[in-house]
């Protein structure tokens, strides 16, 4: 079999992964915000926020749609690339695949119910109701397939036996021992990025047009998201870093650069590594990765050199660890920050440098979610079933793989450039103020006095 | 009482022609809408068109994802050589797939009125069917070649054989049948006599080329795979039922009256003839590598996953009921008063 077969699989695999990590990502954020600023406006009695509800949920279908297809493709991808994966690991991950896809469906229905009844029932609270099939259901795919996830870093739920795995028990391969973790963190950083991404479109707009009612609004509720999941996510991520620990020490100690065994371990901020696998120029915080690792400043964190070097994950995932972690506290400042100057009278929360660093937020989110995804695919080699299956062993044999790399890149390229015109000229073309005159000719009024009070 | 395997591969083979009449009326509806563009009909049906698929189009999707799902959850072996083999050809339906979903949504929750992009929809709609039955003729065996541990798939006995063109030919006229005879239903229920009389022409025009491409297919499947034909022989009542749904849905169609009926007829005749050509093929999913009962996941995955299945259904019925009272059955919804 030829290295670069394998080296080519990886590639179109990890483009199409990390291309729909972005909508996959907005997929489960998005709906629960719609769901949130639906509530709000029907409890306060406050378009602003049913138009927020409105407008959002036209924009998220369009990514959805690319969520979609792009999920359909990594699905097939799985077989079609990775045909011996399949094979081996097929008869145990089947039941969360199977899974995810009722979660989608059910899903995928209530969206359509929701976007095409807005005027339809008499009880506002009806329509809302409807949300809640679409969040759960987006909730509960991100579950499903994390736990598959779970499985390829902590398999579990079967006996190798022969080269098969035999005594197969679906359900405790689904709740394998890293799947807690990483379904509290996958959730958490999807609802903080789908947060940060509306609240930065809010910033970014009133940058450009100014400040006005509605996008105030959208900026304080959704920054209060920002908040509210930045902090569990915060907590998540530490989570995650003591399952690590535990469980599958390699790849915490490939991600700190924590090459020998040792008590008060330091953490190790950015840096390089010289010819020799020094460490140079980077902050080291005393005793902080054994904190880190295990609430205990003295713990004792095992490093790399126990592991063979042909077991060891790539040194790189260092700086997409730091990257991630770095991302993840610098949003929950943003929301901090934020917060400190809405309650500080003196200062304007929607002061230039302010709406500047929130609007960059959105980004840096998405940003902070590919580099968790890399982090925990390229952190897992060279396994592709921890302890059972090598990446290279998975593989097709088919050449062609390399053709249909640069097709689907082409593909991807063309989705991403025409999905971002299309959502362009949907919200150009029809800004928040003009569609709220249009729509609410006779309660204007009183909406003007409410936004005044907001 | 039924094996698991045999459970799996009968619900499996439902949710296929599930999707084979989902995606069909899907398929078609694009490339109807990009035709009546073309000829300057399109203000006639495009609405109707659009009102139908704009609630379903994703459900459509996941309908395919399922079998697929299914498939490998029940027979992890198919995913081995159909995967290694369908790589290239699985690959393009992805693509095509891909372009079809999201240009569906540019189009009609973004810019309306792009003919590239109902291009892109309209054509698409036909490729997709035509890669996607590659896997029907791969399962007739003789294409996939395993030397070695190697599985690959012989290109050249493929784009050769009469058989895979039929099937090909087969699929594409079939989408453009059902599509047509659903749509010629859902418009005279919207009571758009214009939509109704255009569509009902589709529906009509296209049913002679379906049977004929049935049959040649039918005829190159005996020289190509002598036991499956047989067997299909012996299953000959539901062929002749098969037939039968086909001349009253055509006479129904003619004649100008109760296009519903008309479109379940439809609907049985492909029933009918799809189960006919899957029990046929009964016990291979990958003649001769893969059967049934050699492929099988162990038994406590396969009752897992019928007990999700199960849970799964009860779940999703409803929420089906309820889109179809909401859209497709409620007669002010179709006729574009809400």
């Amino acid at each position: 079999m030829s290295i670069d077969t394998v080296l080519w699989s990886k590639l179109v695999t990890g483009m199409t992964l990390g291309f729909h990590a972005i909508f996959a990502t907005l997929g489960v954020g998005v709906p629960l915000m719609i769901a949130i600023a639906e509530f709000i406006g029907i409890r306060k009695k406050n378009p602003h926020y049913i138009l927020m509800a409105k407008r959002w949920s036209r924009g998220f279908v369009i990514s959805v749609a690319v969520g979609v297809v792009t999920g359909t493709a990594i699905s097939l991808q799985l077989a079609l690339v990775w045909p011996h994966f399949m094979k081996l690991a097929g008869n145990v991950i089947a039941l969360p695949l199977f899974m995810e896809v009722f979660a989608f469906f059910f899903e995928a229905i209530f969206l359509g119910i929701y976007l095409y009844t807005w005027e339809r029932f008499k009880n506002p609270y009806i329509h809302w109701l409807l949300t809640i099939p679409v969040v759960t259901g987006a909730g509960m795919s991100a579950v499903f397939i994390t736990t598959v996830n779970g499985f390829m870093n902590q398999p579990a739920g079967f006996a190798m036996e022969a080269g098969q795995f035999t005594a197969v028990d679906p359900v405790q391969a689904m709740l394998n021992t890293a799947t807690f973790s990483k379904v509290f963190h996958v959730l958490s950083s999807a609802y903080m990025t789908g947060a940060a991404l509306l609240s930065g479109i809010a910033a970014f707009t009133m940058l450009k047009k100014g400040v006005s009612a509605y996008h105030k609004k959208a900026l304080k509720l959704m920054m209060a998201v920002v908040l509210l999941f930045g902090l569990l996510n915060t907590l998540a991520g530490d989570v995650s870093a003591k399952f690590l620990a535990e469980h599958q020490p390699e790849k915490l100690a490939a991600a700190e650069w924590h090459f020998e065994t040792e008590s008060g371990a330091d953490l190790v901020l950015l840096g390089w590594l010289n010819a020799e696998h020094e460490i140079i120029g980077a902050l080291h915080l005393p005793k902080f990765l054994s904190f880190l690792a295990f609430g205990d400043f003295n713990a004792k964190v095992t490093g790399l050199e126990e592991f063979p070097t042909d077991e060891r994950p790539p040194l790189l995932v260092h700086y997409l660890f730091d990257l991630m972690a770095g991302i993840g506290f610098m949003l929950l400042a943003i929301s901090l920050l934020y917060f400190l100057f809405v309650f500080w009278k003196k200062r304007n929360e929607l002061n230039k440098w302010m709406l500047r660093v929130i609007a960059l937020g959105a980004p840096l989110a998405f940003l902070g979610v590919e580099l968790g995804w890399f982090y925990a695919e390229i952190g897992r080699q060279p396994w592709i079933i921890r302890g059972y299956m090598r990446v290279e062993e998975a593989a097709t044999t088919s050449p062609s793989v390399k053709i249909l790399f640069f097709l689907f890149l082409l593909l991807y390229i063309v989705l991403g450039i025409v999905c971002v015109l299309v959502l362009r000229r949907l919200f150009n073309n029809n800004p928040a103020e003009a569609e709220m005159e249009k729509w609410v000719k006779p309660a204007r009024n009183e909406t003007a006095e409410k936004g005044g009070h907001a | 009482m039924m094996s698991y395997e045999l459970i799996g591969i009968s619900v499996l083979w439902l949710f296929l022609y599930g999707y084979l009449i989902v995606a069909s009326i899907d398929f078609g509806a694009g490339f109807f809408a990009f035709y009546a563009r073309l000829t300057k009909q399109d203000r006639l049906i495009n609405r109707l068109i659009s009102r139908y698929l704009s609630p379903v189009w994703e459900i459509t999707n996941v309908f395919f994802v399922f079998f697929y799902i299914g498939i490998i959850g029940f027979f992890p072996d198919s995913a081995y050589y159909y995967g290694s083999a369908l790589l290239v050809p699985g690959s393009i339906a992805v693509i095509l797939i891909a372009i079809r979903g999201s240009f569906y949504a540019f189009e009609n929750y973004g810019s309306k009125n792009n003919i590239v992009y109902l291009f892109l929809y309209g054509a698409t709609g036909l490729l997709i069917p035509a890669s996607l039955s590659v896997a029907l003729t791969l399962s007739e065996g003789g294409f996939i070649t395993k030397q070695g541990g190697t599985v690959a798939l012989d290109y050249w006995a493929l784009f050769t054989s009469p058989l895979s063109w039929c099937i090909v030919g087969l699929a594409i006229v079939s989408v453009l049948f059902i599509s047509g005879s659903f749509l010629t239903f859902y418009a005279s229920r919207a009571e758009d006599h214009a939509a109704l009389k255009l569509m009902r022409s589709y529906a009509l025009f296209w049913s002679t080329p379906t049977i004929i491409a049935a049959l040649t297919a039918f005829i190159y499947l005996s020289q190509h795979n002598e036991r499956h034909f047989q067997n299909m022989m012996d299953l000959g009542w539901l062929l002749a039922m098969s037939v039968g749904f086909f001349m009253i849905a055509i006479w129904l169609l003619y004649s100008g009256r109760r296009y519903g009926l008309a479109f379940i007829c439809v609907m049985l005749q492909f029933f009918c003839a799809f189960f006919a050509y899957g029990i046929g093929q009964y016990p291979y999913i990958l003649d001769p590598y893969i059967t049934i009962q050699s492929s099988a996941t162990s038994p406590s995955m396969g009752i897992a996953l019928v007990v999700a299945f199960i849970g799964g259904l009860c779940l999703l019925i409803p929420s089906l009921i309820l889109v179809f009272r909401l859209f497709l059955f409620d007669a002010d919804y179709v006729k574009g008063k809400k």
